[in-house]
């Protein structure tokens, strides 16, 4: 079953010049799907449209088949949908597991102790630093917690907003490893991303965004090999 | 003599960090300065005024100027000025949230402190009120140091109230959700935490410790339609000087503007006491904008 | 007839101050964006002021210098611009609404001043026989007031005159670049708070001058003149009036001081003797449902602010 759909997706932050401009595409679960392309083509705001937290000016988009057109965001962590911004993306006055503590608090009472310590196996750094603030932790550390907290609900789809950023390489490897395991467990992840490299070795399915539209669209590895792309998004800072 | 300074120092220190924490709640949550806040603590003291009367007299609670009726009072006053604040929010601030500037909001609070403030001076007239007009028998507690037992009275429910409000925020559900809006309301959103309900229930919150406020102000002062007004520069100072969004640092403002104000009075006379506040917040402002407790300001 | 015709000549000659104070705060909010909730500080310096200035000696009070009332206009001017500097120079570089608390405080500072130093200000009892312009004429109330008028209005027109040039000029365009966009106007080359201080400045002696010449007209200060509900009328003028518009200033000014007077003596005509003194409290409970009504339902005020040109300096 196609775990999210997004259909001629039109949204901006000013409805008159929107950012993303017609954009559609099918994830299903287990799968993941990466969406590259150059600064300013849209893949944030698309990701924050899919989120809530950015005006949909026309288009749909579909969870588990139902519309979250009128679904608030802060709704939408409830319907199946876990969301990791880029930046900011840990409350950092809060200890680490409060910030687990306040993504549990939307399961079942007697649910939320299982889910935490679930969190605290697949990322073990955090059980060390559990008491301490998340403003304290490294880069790494961080966009795990961020992870962890996204996931701890046990969403259907996972969108993460360039979690490689600002990580050294090796760490970069661990995250995408980390998204290998997750979308493993039948969770659709949407991963955008700067480090193409990085984002094709482990998508399944890529599309690149110019301009808010559709440029180019296949398989990971079929992406991969393309000399066109390999041109156009794989020379110059991430031909590492 | 200083002794005698901390025990007042004390007591009105604790009055105005009660209503500095919904200050600096609502300034966190929402990013305005709320001019209307210290309109809650007036509404608060006439509020349980009423209350009180229509309960009728009792006989005062052991060595207290009040009895039971007043308690019975600040309870229902604290539910009804939280009521009128989170109203005040639903008809007013929250639709120029919408489509305003916080500026616009900050204009909109100072003229609801006016138009509050102004009706109940319209409904109980300038004059001043009294819960009840037997004297306080007062307590020596050391050398040269004396205090009413209705100001001990006062701290202590004071420090309860506090200490309940600390354990909130940080021991509950509620407390942390409260503290993950104010912190970043966008990821609070991405966490599954309506907001709307959080901006409610810190209306709530600060309404009813504003209340409480003003009633103890009420208990060891009187009771006055400009009370709430003359608090509120003493309220910003304690919320600027413990930073912004920080309740225990709006605890501690409050304490330490409390007793800065105490201390001003043999230095400079008890009519220039309201300078005092606008003086330390100034100091703070220029040493560290973002308070003690490093809030939100700057 | 001619007793209506004073009427109205009074009326203008006071609306036309409030409109002088109106301007000088558009000037800071409305141009510069300076959130100054200082305004009845600001119009009592300049009030007493001038009252020292120009009264005469009198054993209650500082002053009795009995200059003549345009050196004490002069003077109020300087005052109010003064203290203006002094507390921008502290203030105007943190965020907008710490300078609104800022301002706040100062005006509750310099009421209390005007309350308690005595010695000064003749404390809560204030300063009384301050002289009034062509007081000549007193004896003839119609000439009295259309004089005052005319003087009241010139000082208007020339204030309203220097602000169109002065807004219009690059000067004024950098302040409104400021205002939208620091960033963009500071990548320019341009001192932000320098440009800030100045417009405050000038605002406040403004609002200074406008308090003077009210002490002038009617003769009598006291500290219950300068309570915040004074900071409240002038906003509500700018804000109905439209802000980043002194024509809109002007008007905002004579709009509400009319609503002012007229709940007043509709007040004072529908209540009944034993709550006349409460009255008043009435007053400001519907000026501030008025502001909060314009704010919500109209909130570019009767006239909003003409096209800007900041976009051709910031774009």
């Amino acid at each position: 079953m196609t775990a999210l759909a997004v259909r001629d997706l039109v949204a901006g932050y000013d409805p008159a010049l929107p950012i993303v401009r017609g954009v559609s595409f099918d994830l299903a679960g287990g799968a993941i799907l990466a969406l590259l392309g150059p600064n300013g083509a849209g893949k944030s705001t698309l990701a924050k449209a899919v989120a809530g937290l950015v005006t949909v000016v026309s288009g749909s988009i579909h969870l588990r088949g139902t519309p979250l057109g009128d679904v608030p965001a802060h709704a939408r962590l409830r319907r199946g949908l876990g969301f990791v911004p880029q930046t900011d993306n840990v409350f950092a006055g809060l200890t680490v597991a409060e910030n687990l503590a306040i993504a549990a608090a939307i399961l079942p009472r007697a649910g939320r102790a299982g889910r935490i310590a679930a969190m605290l196996t697949l990322f073990p750094d955090l059980a060390a630093a559990r008491r301490g603030a998340a403003g304290r932790l490294s880069g790494g550390q961080r966009q795990m917690l961020a992870m962890a907290r996204a996931l701890i609900a046990a969403p259907a789809v996972l969108v993460l907003d360039e979690p490689s950023a600002g990580l050294s390489p090796k760490l970069v490897g661990v995250v995408m490893a980390r998204l290998r395991d997750i979308a493993a467990t039948g969770v659709a992840v949407l991963l955008v991303e700067q480090n193409v490299r990085a984002a094709l070795a482990i998508a399944d399915h890529a599309l690149i965004l110019v301009e808010g539209r559709v440029a180019h669209a296949g398989g990971g590895a079929t992406l991969r090999d393309d000399p066109a792309v390999a041109a156009l998004y794989l020379g110059g800072r991430h031909a590492a | 003599m200083i002794a005698q300074i901390l025990v007042d120092g004390i007591t009105s220190g604790a009055m105005i960090g009660l209503g500095a924490i919904g200050l600096t709640l609502t300034y966190g949550l929402l990013r305005f300065a709320n001019f209307a806040h210290g309109e809650f603590a007036t509404w608060g003291a006439y509020l349980a005024l009423l209350v009180a009367g229509a309960i009728g007299p009792a006989d005062p609670l052991g060595p207290l100027t009040f009895g039971w009726p007043l308690l019975a009072a600040l309870a229902a006053s604290m539910v009804l000025t939280a009521l009128l604040a989170a109203a005040l929010d639903g008809v007013l601030f929250r639709r120029l949230r919408r489509h305003g500037s916080a500026i616009t909001l900050v204009i909109a609070s100072f003229g609801a402190s006016l138009a509050l403030r102004s009706a109940l001076e319209f409904g109980f007239g300038p004059q001043p009120w009294y819960y009840t007009r037997d004297i306080a028998m007062t307590v020596r507690l050391g050398p040269g140091m004396r205090a009413t037992w209705d100001q001990l009275a006062v701290l202590g429910l004071a420090i309860v109230l506090m200490l309940a409000m600390h354990l909130l925020m940080t021991r509950t559900p509620l407390g942390r959700a409260m503290r993950a809006v104010s912190e970043n309301p966008d990821l609070a959103r991405l966490a599954g935490i309506d907001p709307a309900r959080i901006v409610r229930v810190t209306w709530l919150l600060g309404g009813a410790l504003a209340a409480s406020a003003g009633v103890f102000l009420g208990v060891t002062v009187q009771l006055r339609p400009s009370m709430g007004f003359e608090l509120l520069l003493p309220l910003f100072a304690a919320a600027i000087l413990g930073g912004i969004g920080s309740v225990p640092g709006a605890m501690l403002g409050g304490l330490i503007i409390g007793i800065a104000e105490a201390a001003s009075v043999p230095l400079a006379g008890a009519q220039y006491r309201a300078a005092v506040a606008f003086v330390v917040m100034l100091a703070m402002l220029l040493v560290r904008p973002s308070g003690l407790f490093g809030g939100r300001g700057g | 007839m001619s007793g209506l015709a004073s009427y109205a000549c009074f009326f203008f000659t006071v609306a036309l101050t409030y409109g002088v104070a109106t301007l000088g705060l558009n000037l800071q909010w409305g141009s510069a964006g300076l959130f100054n909730v200082g305004v009845a500080g600001f119009a009592a310096v300049g009030a007493y002021a001038a009252a020292w200035l120009t009264a005469a000696p009198a054993a209650g009070h500082w002053g009795g210098f009995q200059l003549p009332i345009a050196l004490g206009w002069i003077g109020a001017m300087a005052a109010a611009a003064l203290a203006a500097a002094i507390l921008g120079a502290i203030t105007l570089r943190l965020r907008a609404d710490y300078l609104a608390i800022t301002t706040f405080g100062a005006a509750v500072t310099i009421e209390l001043v005007a309350l308690n130093a005595q010695t000064l200000t003749g404390g809560p009892f204030g300063i009384a026989f301050i002289p009034k312009p062509f007081e000549a004429l007193a004896d003839r109330p119609l000439a009295f007031g259309a004089a005052n008028l005319a003087l009241v209005a010139a000082v208007a027109a020339l204030a309203y005159w220097a602000l169109e040039r002065l807004t219009g000029s690059p000067w004024g365009r950098v302040l409104r670049a400021l205002r939208e966009d620091e960033a963009a106007a500071a990548s320019l080359g341009k001192a932000p708070d320098a440009f800030r201080l100045q417009a405050f400045v000038i605002g406040a002696a403004l609002i200074g001058l406008a308090g003077a010449m009210q002490a002038q007209f009617f003769g009598f200060i006291a500290p219950d003149n300068y309570l915040p509900v004074l900071t409240f009328q002038v906003w509500v003028m700018l804000v109905v009036g439209g802000s980043g518009n002194n024509r809109g200033a002007l008007l905002g000014a004579l709009a509400v001081w009319a609503l002012w007077s007229f709940s007043g003596t509709a007040l004072a005509a529908l209540l009944p003797g034993t709550l006349q003194a409460r009255g008043a409290a009435l007053r400001v409970v519907a000026i501030g449902v008025v502001l909060a009504g314009v704010l919500l339902l109209r909130p570019r005020g009767l006239i909003g602010e003409r096209a800007t040109v900041s976009r051709h300096i910031s774009g």
